[in-house]
């Protein structure tokens, strides 16, 4: 049984509705138990850049959450995972640094973190535990037709370090195997490693924007059906600014995002409102035809069965 | 750039170096690797990791601090993984950014985000609508648990240094 604490940080369950619902989805038909803690708050990524020890005693506040009830943390952001598994990095390897935080800690929360919890996005939970093998045998619907480009994103795999180095940071193939055990194609396109940008946008709207159409428009030019994403920042500079960039650009890509789970979900045989397709705002009639005529197909052959 | 050398502070490297994330910064020799991966300089020429490196390590320390472009780091962390002294940039800039705000320049949008996470605990609050809208795709409500954040922001001494920078930027 795989059991994790769903961290769902702050953007994914407010913006990402979508990515959250195929993820807890998926997860059931896999039979990973999925702990919800309604009191987890800010991972501290925000303050990495402004305060240091409060970046630590926010992240070192939700690890603690965690190891109370015993269980080790998932999240769907991949920035959320990179600051909490740095954080428990730092903090583990550094008794001094964790006695520190953990003295102001509890003085704030009356919670204390012993180090002992493990961080991981789910998507690699999916990759490594799950395991492509079982994830194959689970596919229902035929996918084939789909070609898909991959976009890993930045801290879904570094720093290498705080992430066990699961993958290469600079030639990853995790996401490209996940696409190809739903069924679908991967393509290659000039590009992949590129940031969304989404660090920015607070700081600098213009620049952060021109990041995110740079990689819009060498997928666009690589023939793909969608982007495949597994952050919902990358989804925000993607997704809900494709429409501004177009503008600001005199440019159309009319680019479909999508979330790994939900395309996991489809495969599997969940229906569009299963992994909240609907919610996603640029479409793709490619993905909703074959989302539909797989459940047909399914219907189908139940019938004859 | 005029400077005047009697402006330079010697010791702005060492400050930085004493800082976490910034113990590396005299490792660095100037390859440029850093620059050549990042993707914000792929798209504006405001940002160069390398240059402000070498401000840094010559005493510019006014110039640094003050600057905007200390703040256009998108923390992608591809040129920590490609640097050939583990110079550690990203970390870096963080430190340099912690720096800056300890004497006065935090960035607003940064400041906004402080505020936020004060009063909720999270960057986006969770109104009612939020959680019907939650309800509607099957997905269980959150409950907002802000009150940890103003205790650990008060004694870490966040909230000190935010204040002075009230003061110092108008």
């Amino acid at each position: 049984m795989i059991r994790y604490a769903l961290y769902l940080g702050c953007t994914a369950p407010v913006r990402a509705l979508n990515y959250e619902k195929a993820a807890r989805k998926t997860a059931a038909q896999l039979g990973i138990d999925l702990v919800d803690i309604n009191d987890f708050g800010c991972c501290g990524f925000p303050l990495k850049s402004v305060h240091r020890e409060s970046a630590l005693v926010l992240a070192a506040r939700n690890l603690a959450l965690a190891e109370a009830q015993g269980v080790d943390i998932t999240a769907l952001c991949s920035s959320c995972t990179g600051t909490l598994a740095e954080a428990n990095h730092s903090l583990i390897s550094d008794v001094a640094l964790l006695r520190r935080v953990n003295e102001e800690l509890k003085d704030a929360t009356g919670l204390e973190y012993r180090g002992g919890v493990r961080v991981r996005h789910f998507v690699r939970v999916l990759y490594e535990e799950v395991g492509l093998d079982r994830l194959r045998a689970c596919v229902r619907v035929d996918l084939s037709s789909l070609r898909l480009a991959a976009h890993y994103g930045c801290h879904y795999l570094k720093p290498g370090d705080a992430h066990d180095r699961f993958d290469d940071p600079e030639n990853p193939v995790s996401l490209d195997r996940l696409i190809e055990a739903a069924g679908a194609r991967s393509v290659y396109y000039e590009g992949r490693e590129q940031c969304c940008g989404g660090g920015i946008l607070g700081a600098d709207e213009q620049t952060a924007l021109a990041m995110p159409r740079l990689k819009l428009a060498r997928v666009a030019a690589s023939g793909a059906d969608a982007l495949v994403i597994v952050c919902p920042f990358c989804d925000i500079m993607y997704e809900l600014q494709q429409r501004r960039i177009e503008k600001m650009y005199d440019a159309r890509y009319n680019l479909p995002v999508v979330f790994y789970p939900q395309l996991l979900g489809l495969a599997m045989g969940l229906s569009a409102d299963d992994v909240g397709l609907p919610l996603n705002r640029v479409k793709s009639r490619k993905i909703m035809d074959l989302a539909a005529g797989g459940r047909n197909q399914e219907i189908g052959n139940s019938e004859t069965n | 750039m005029d400077t005047d050398p009697a402006e330079l502070d010697p010791q702005f490297a060492q400050q930085i170096a004493a800082e976490p994330g910034g113990e590396h910064i005299q490792r660095c020799f100037g390859c440029g690797t850093c620059t050549a991966s990042c993707p914000v300089r792929e798209v504006t020429d405001r940002y160069n990791p390398r240059r402000i490196i070498h401000m840094a390590i010559l005493g510019l320390r006014e110039e640094v601090l003050s600057s905007d472009f200390v703040w256009l780091c998108s923390t992608c962390y591809a040129c920590q993984e490609r640097c050939p002294q583990d110079v550690r940039i990203t970390d870096l800039m963080h430190a340099i950014k912690n720096v800056a705000v300890r004497s006065g320049h935090i960035h607003p949008s940064y400041r906004l985000q402080v505020g936020l996470l004060r009063g909720h605990g999270r960057l986006y609050d969770i109104t009612g609508l939020e959680n019907e809208r939650r309800a509607e795709q099957g997905l269980p409500a959150i409950d907002e648990s802000a009150e940890d954040f103003a205790r650990i922001f008060a004694l870490t001494g966040l909230d000190e240094v935010v204040s002075q920078n009230a003061e110092a930027t108008p």
